[in-house]
């Protein structure tokens, strides 16, 4: 009987410690609720919507029609349309499209002659799924309302992937992997890093020197920096060494890209540790941004085939910005000066996380 | 006046939602000179140093310190602050010599005299042994006397330090002390927070705190003079006996047992003190030596924190 009264104090106290550490006791639903969201929602082999754009050199009332046809598939979404194969490709290498498609000035009598393909889908093939969604277009039918559909030798619609011909994964997943151990590592030591100190007590020393917070926001996370490069190159090195991944572009580019990324990481990771007590707090605050990271990025699923809430969330993410730089430098051979989109959130989201992080840590106990 | 005195406050006040830990605090501190503040846990002593030294902002009231005005911007004023924390708040990880070069660097200590001045300060605190050592690895008297080396290091003109002692054997704080002293000497004004009386005793000037409220302030030997209370000290046989027959009389202020002595409290403006109480011990037929005493600071604190209470309530 004894141990039962032991046994259910251990209890009572465990509960009353968890019910009044307020932020663990969120994550007590938030972790399931979002878990849940994020791999319901971003879990979708179905990918439909690719984003896409057409030349349409034809421009016939079939080839008008070709496209409709194509709209009304939905496994596409026409976002652009340009003028020349040429431009097509400029945005499968920004990244701007997933799918080109090429309707060439002969179109109406390549539709009827056995030996040559009537339509090019030009696909950013770096992505498996993308790749085998896209040779579901293959099998579309073009009608043309006057004659019966000949048979062909040649499919009428050619798909050319680009950047990863021989289909391999690793090629893919390993520009992604830079950004999630990247994040993963860099956001966890900052995050930890002053709130530590706090534990420690020896903030409350360095709060009363002359040192400022911003001196010491961003000489926490210096080092860090050059941790972060090393660890890109471990990556780097190894994707080649072991998998192949090759680096098309240039790797200063690469390195551009990687400072803006860790700099991100860094500062959101300040940010944790300026709005939570203590060292466990931070991790699991680490925890609930790194889910969303890795699920919603583009990382591990298209990022066309999300819906468009949690395609709204990726976007916020720097992992998603960071991964498409990266495929599309080291996989497209995108100089970085056609990819500043992603490039200017990277460094607007570490200011923004700086400038609140050192906001929020002010030199005072209250 | 500023040159007279390091702190200035007037009417300092802090609130913690409904909690007053500070009220209206009024202060006094003369350079050059060991400023104490006496006091139970929870008496405001911590909530007062970090409020002098900008660490916490006053929910009322002002203060000034070394010139610059609290509440304001207190960043002129670190430089001039050494400042110690009650827990030991220099880098377990880093070894003794790391943690004062970092120290002087953060200060930015003249980088000629950097070597120098550690060395001295390693010689005057009695840490040569202790150099390569990591500072979590010593003993709670080392890691104290490291502490004040750190927060000297700079010169400061006036030292904040909050119960400093409190974690460290005797013979260390009576070394603790003599340090002060030898700092106080050379001009450094000191405001210490303790609450062990003896510490108390060696403080040029004292404020006793009470649950937020200064409830007296002075020399020690001044607070001792003037307590409004005649002292009978009691040696007793039967030390509960006696305190059985004192208690609950209208006479008397307070008894207080110290082993087999006890310190009876009698407000002055009753009339032979000794005869009253040798009275009632012997109505209880308790026998027992008495004698008038002179006051010891704990008669002070207990006399003014009672007279305080008797007015709050």
């Amino acid at each position: 009987m004894k141990s039962l009264s032991r046994l259910n104090a251990i209890i009572k106290k465990e509960v009353l410690q968890l019910s009044r550490d307020r932020l663990t006791f969120g994550m007590v639903f938030g972790l399931p609720i979002m878990q849940i969201l994020l791999f319901g929602y971003a879990i979708n082999t179905d990918v439909r919507n690719l984003r896409t754009a057409v030349a349409n050199q034809a421009n016939t009332h079939l080839s008008r029609q070709f496209v409709a046809d194509l709209r009304a598939t939905q496994v596409v979404r026409i976002v652009e349309t340009v003028a020349t194969p040429d431009a097509l490709e400029g945005l499968l290498r920004r990244g701007t499209i997933s799918i080109g498609i090429v309707i060439p000035h002969d179109f109406d009598r390549r539709v009827v002659d056995n030996n040559r393909a009537a339509v090019h889908v030009l696909v950013d093939g770096s992505d498996p799924t993308i790749l085998s969604v896209a040779n579901q277009l293959r099998t579309m039918p073009i009608r043309f309302d006057t004659t019966l559909q000949p048979q062909k030798k040649q499919d009428l619609i050619e798909v050319r992937p680009y950047y990863n011909p021989e289909r391999r994964t690793p090629v893919n997943i390993v520009p992604g992997l830079m950004g999630v151990i990247l994040m993963m590592t860099m956001m966890l030591f900052t995050a930890v890093a002053i709130v530590r100190e706090r534990e420690r007590g020896n903030l409350e020393l360095l709060i009363n020197t002359p040192v400022s917070s911003a001196e010491l926001m961003v000489g926490k996370v210096t080092p860090y920096v050059a941790i972060g490069m090393l660890q890109l190159a471990i990556i780097l090195g190894f994707g080649q060494l072991l998998f192949d991944v090759p680096i098309r572009g240039s790797v200063v580019d690469l390195y551009i890209a990687g400072t803006a990324f860790i700099a991100a990481n860094l500062a959101l990771g300040l940010l944790i540790s300026t709005v939570t007590q203590t060292q466990f707090q931070a991790m699991q605050m680490t925890v609930f941004i790194l889910m969303p990271s890795i699920l919603l990025s583009g990382f591990m699923f298209p990022f066309d085939g999300m819906p468009v809430i949690a395609q709204y969330i990726g976007e916020i993410l720097p992992t998603t910005h960071f991964i498409r730089l990266t495929r599309g430098i080291m996989l497209r051979e995108a100089p970085i000066a056609e990819l500043t989109s992603d490039l200017f959130f990277l460094i607007g989201f570490t200011l923004a996380a700086m400038t609140i992080a050192a906001g929020r840590f002010t030199k005072r106990l209250d | 006046m500023a040159d007279e005195f390091a702190i200035e406050a007037r009417g300092l006040s802090k609130h913690f939602g409904d909690l007053a830990a500070v009220s209206e605090l009024d202060l006094d501190v003369p350079r050059a000179q060991i400023y104490g503040f006496l006091g139970p846990n929870g008496s405001g002593k911590s909530t007062t140093i970090r409020m002098l030294c900008g660490l916490l902002t006053p929910t009322k009231g002002s203060a000034n310190v070394l010139g610059t005005e609290i509440p304001g911007d207190s960043r002129t004023l670190k430089p001039k602050i050494g400042y110690m924390t009650q827990k030991f708040s220099l880098f377990g990880d880093m070894t003794v010599q790391e943690n004062l070069r970092f120290i002087a660097e953060i200060y930015s200590y003249p980088r000629a005299d950097r070597d120098s001045r550690i060395e001295e300060l390693l010689g005057k605190y009695d840490l040569r042994d202790q150099r390569e050592q990591l500072a979590g690895t010593m003993s709670g008297g080392q890691k104290q006397r490291l502490g004040l080396a750190c927060a000297v290091l700079h010169h400061p003109e006036l030292l904040l330090l909050d119960e400093p002692t409190s974690a460290v054997d005797p013979q260390s704080r009576r070394d603790f002390w003599a340090n002060l002293f030898r700092l106080a000497e050379s001009g450094t004004t000191i405001l210490v927070s303790t609450h062990y009386m003896d510490e108390a005793e060696r403080c040029h000037r004292l404020a006793i705190l009470d649950r937020g409220v200064k409830v007296a302030d002075g020399t020690p030997q001044d607070l001792q003079t003037r307590t409004g209370m005649n002292i009978v000290e009691v040696i007793a046989q039967d030390p509960y006996a006696a305190q059985a027959a004192l208690d609950g009389i209208a006479e008397i202020a307070s008894v207080t047992q110290l082993g087999v002595r006890l310190r009876v409290l009698i407000p002055e403006r009753h009339d032979n003190p000794v005869r009253i109480v040798e009275t009632l011990l012997a109505q209880h037929g308790v026998t027992g030596k008495t004698s008038l005493s002179a006051a010891s600071l704990e008669d002070v604190f207990v006399a003014v924190t009672m007279k305080a209470r008797e007015r709050g309530q």
